[in-house]
């Protein structure tokens, strides 16, 4: 990690793995570890972090613009560190008022389904994370942008529901939904008409006049905003392929985790995005490797018959649980190793407790730093 | 079944679907989210929109499942009331359906949680279908949501068949009928998950069943605190190596240890403070098949 981060071409990493493996705070601990230690000015964006670890890093004015972390030991190296948690609703919000006027702005705020939509459509998170990460980007503050990714199911996510929401943004039913309006009432194509006709007729049957006007108001809003959103959706996409960026794959040694990393390699590989490693995260390794786990036991069992060391007999019984462990998390990770023996690994041990502060963080910096 | 995503709440949903079979019931166990969790758990191809015998018990009870398309919902739903035929199919191949279901989440909600109702509700014979309905819910970052089914389309649909259809579903999501169980694991974000949850769903008025601690691993300490000397004399009698790495590696071994199961500890405390029926499920360390779905059914229900 510590030769990645002292690259000075290299201006963003991103985090990016399956739910739960520890993106966050793997992106948090290495932002923390430029600004200490290669004296980066660093941003981290963060996405729905824990909470406590979003209070040891000050997170508590969501405004959804970084500021400054204090309290971290950057006086030698001269580094800064900047946070910032994701508002995705604001976002969008920012995202429209940059697009048009004030007064549309104000009335598709108002519009129904663009409060559903900004607030709960799947892949908004993905999509509005992306288009923070080109605002940092464009504001050319920092050195080093960390981008933590949503916790979705699938690491695919990150780089699918951008796309999928710009299709669905620029897709046929909303073209066929602004026929009418576009052909002054009247569209050219008779088919397009009559299912639009029938369209309207069912919608407003089910769920009310009200409804469709909410519709077609919130469409035609948009209409004037689609080319901006895709403009700006595939200048972001670009900057993740270009030599500036670094992917890191966050994975646990699971087999789902590891099976959703190997998919995502594969998908960086064919959208030329730059993959720099893998941090295999919450890894269970023993500190006595010369003791097998088999002889462990048996020593704990027969320990146990002769009576009087029972404690040592409960500490043997750990390390056997433990080293059978670290040989099952070794198995499943050769999974991705085989497959890609050129992509470097680095782990980083399991705590005994969560990270949720900054000097959690730094031991986990430490881990990804281990030559 | 609720909980944070990868707690476990397929698995607990189908263990409980299993459990509830017995005695010789029929059960329907539901997904929505278009994830084939279910056919993946039971070792089958992808299940379609029908409900399918996926597993029986010893006693002629049997489980079925059922992976609910929101498109196919809301077909079959405009069908029962409005009698579309062609009409329907041709939306459908336009993309408005899709379209619909996706501007509207609280729509497609709607026709998830209108299903279930109706499967839960359905008779023959004037007798019940099925004795017990196991939803395998989106996580807790979104049930409330999903089951806040008024509120969400209140805010689309004014008037009309969809109000009075998502009236009545609210009607069963908050009566005795239902109870929503959440599915955690003894980790920090799960269980400050769980207590969001929970809070949310009393403050919706919706039942609470129980906490479902899912994974435990059985203590392996008795609890005595061990020293590095007592290491040491313990490894001779046993005819261990007593160096120093191997001591001092043991040792720490078992402090980490220590500290997990302090923490773990702390968290069940913290569950139990939510006042809730609590029930701890093992960590299957054989992963989970046929067997291992019957012992969680026992746990669960506690009839081992
Ligand atoms: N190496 C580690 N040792 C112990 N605990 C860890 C480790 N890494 C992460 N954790 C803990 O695991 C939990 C999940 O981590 P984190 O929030 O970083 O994951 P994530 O991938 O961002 O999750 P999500 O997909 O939900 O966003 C947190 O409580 C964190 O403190
Ligand atoms: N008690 C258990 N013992 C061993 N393995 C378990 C246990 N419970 C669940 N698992 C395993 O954990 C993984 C996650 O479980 P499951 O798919 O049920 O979670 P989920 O909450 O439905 O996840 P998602 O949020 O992705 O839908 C699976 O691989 C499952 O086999
Ligand atoms: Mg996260
Ligand atoms: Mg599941």
């Amino acid at each position: 990690m510590d030769r990645i981060l002292a690259d000075l071409g290299v201006r963003i990493i991103v985090c990016c793995g399956s739910g739960g493996v520890g993106k966050t705070t793997t992106a948090a601990a290495i932002a923390l570890r430029a600004a200490e230690r290669h004296g980066r000015r660093t941003v981290v964006l963060t996405i729905d972090p824990a909470r406590r670890l979003a209070q040891s890093l000050g997170l508590t004015e969501l405004d959804n613009t970084p500021r400054q972390v204090k309290g971290i030991e950057a006086d030698e190296s001269g580094g800064e560190l900047h946070a910032m948690m994701l508002d995705m609703k604001r976002t969008f919000d920012e995202v429209v008022l940059a697009h048009t006027d004030p007064a549309r702005a104000t009335e598709i705020f108002a519009n129904p389904f663009y409060q559903a939509m900004s607030s709960t459509f799947a892949g908004t998170q993905e999509y509005m994370a992306m288009e923070k990460l080109g605002q940092l980007h464009a504001r050319g503050e920092w050195d080093l942008i960390v981008v933590d990714t949503p916790p979705s199911r699938s690491a695919l996510d990150f780089l699918d529901a951008p796309a999928r929401l710009s299709r669905f943004l620029d897709g046929r039913m909303l073209r066929l939904l602004l026929a009418p309006a576009r052909a002054g009432g009247r569209s050219m194509f008779s088919l397009v008409t009559a299912s639009f006709g029938m369209f309207s007729r069912v919608v407003q049957k089910v769920l009310g006049a009200q409804l469709l006007t909410d519709l077609s108001g919130f469409v035609a809003a948009l209409d004037s905003m689609f080319g901006g959103f895709r403009q700006r959706a595939e200048q972001t996409y670009r900057i993740l392929q270009a030599r500036e960026t670094a992917f890191l794959l966050v994975a646990a040694p699971e087999p789902d985790a590891i099976r959703e990393a190997a998919y995502f390699a594969g998908r960086l590989g064919e959208e030329r995005m730059p993959l720099a490693g893998l941090v295999l995260n919450r890894v269970h390794r023993t500190a006595v490797e010369g003791l097998s786990a088999e002889r462990s036991r048996a020593a704990a069992d027969e320990l146990e018959r002769a009576g009087g060391h029972d404690a040592t007999a409960d500490a043997l019984r750990v390390h056997a649980a433990l080293a059978e462990q670290a040989v099952r998390e070794r198995r499943v990770a050769a999974a991705f190793t085989d497959a890609y023996p050129a992509v470097p690994m680095v782990e980083v041990a399991a705590q005994p407790a969560d990270v949720h502060d900054v000097d959690g963080l730094r031991t986990v910096g430490d881990a990804l730093s281990q030559p | 079944m609720t909980g944070k995503g990868g707690t476990g709440k397929t698995t607990v949903a189908a263990a409980l679907a299993l459990g509830l079979a017995a005695g010789g019931h029929r059960t329907l166990l539901v997904e929505v989210e278009g994830r084939q969790g279910i056919a993946e758990l039971f070792g089958l191809g992808p299940l379609p929109y029908e409900e399918r015998r996926v597993a029986g018990t010893a006693d002629g009870g049997e489980v079925r499942a059922l992976a609910v398309d929101p498109e196919l919902a809301l077909l079959e739903y405009l069908d029962m009331f409005y009698k579309l035929g062609a009409a329907g199919r041709a939306l459908r191949k336009f993309g408005a359906i899709d379209f619909a279901t996706t501007i509207a989440p609280g729509l497609r909600d709607v026709l998830l949680t209108g299903k279930v109702k109706e499967a839960t509700t359905r008779t023959a014979d004037r007798r019940r279908v099925y004795h017990a309905v196991v939803l395998d819910a989106p996580p807790t970052g979104r049930i409330g949501r999903f089951l806040n089914v008024t509120a969400e389309t209140a805010r689309l649909a004014k008037v009309g068949p969809i109000k009075t259809q998502s009236e009545n579903v609210a009607a069963l999501l908050r009566s005795p009928m239902t109870s929503v169980h959440v599915v955690t694991l003894l980790e920090e974000m799960p269980v400050q998950e769980t207590v969001d949850a929970i809070g949310e769903l009393n403050g919706l008025g919706i039942p609470i069943g129980k906490v479902v601690v899912n994974a435990g691993r059985p203590p392996l300490l008795t609890g005595t605190k061990v020293s590095q000397a007592e290491l040491r004399r313990g490894l001779a009698a046993a005819g261990l190596p007593t160096d120093r790495a191997t001591v001092s590696g043991l040792y720490a071994e078992a402090k980490a240890h220590l500290t997990r199961r302090e923490l773990e500890e702390s968290l069940r405390v913290e569950l139990a403070e939510l006042g809730q029926p609590m029930v701890e499920l093992p960590l299957l360390p054989s992963g989970v098949d046929r067997a291992a779905l019957d012992t969680l059914a026992a746990e669960l229900l506690g009839t081992r």
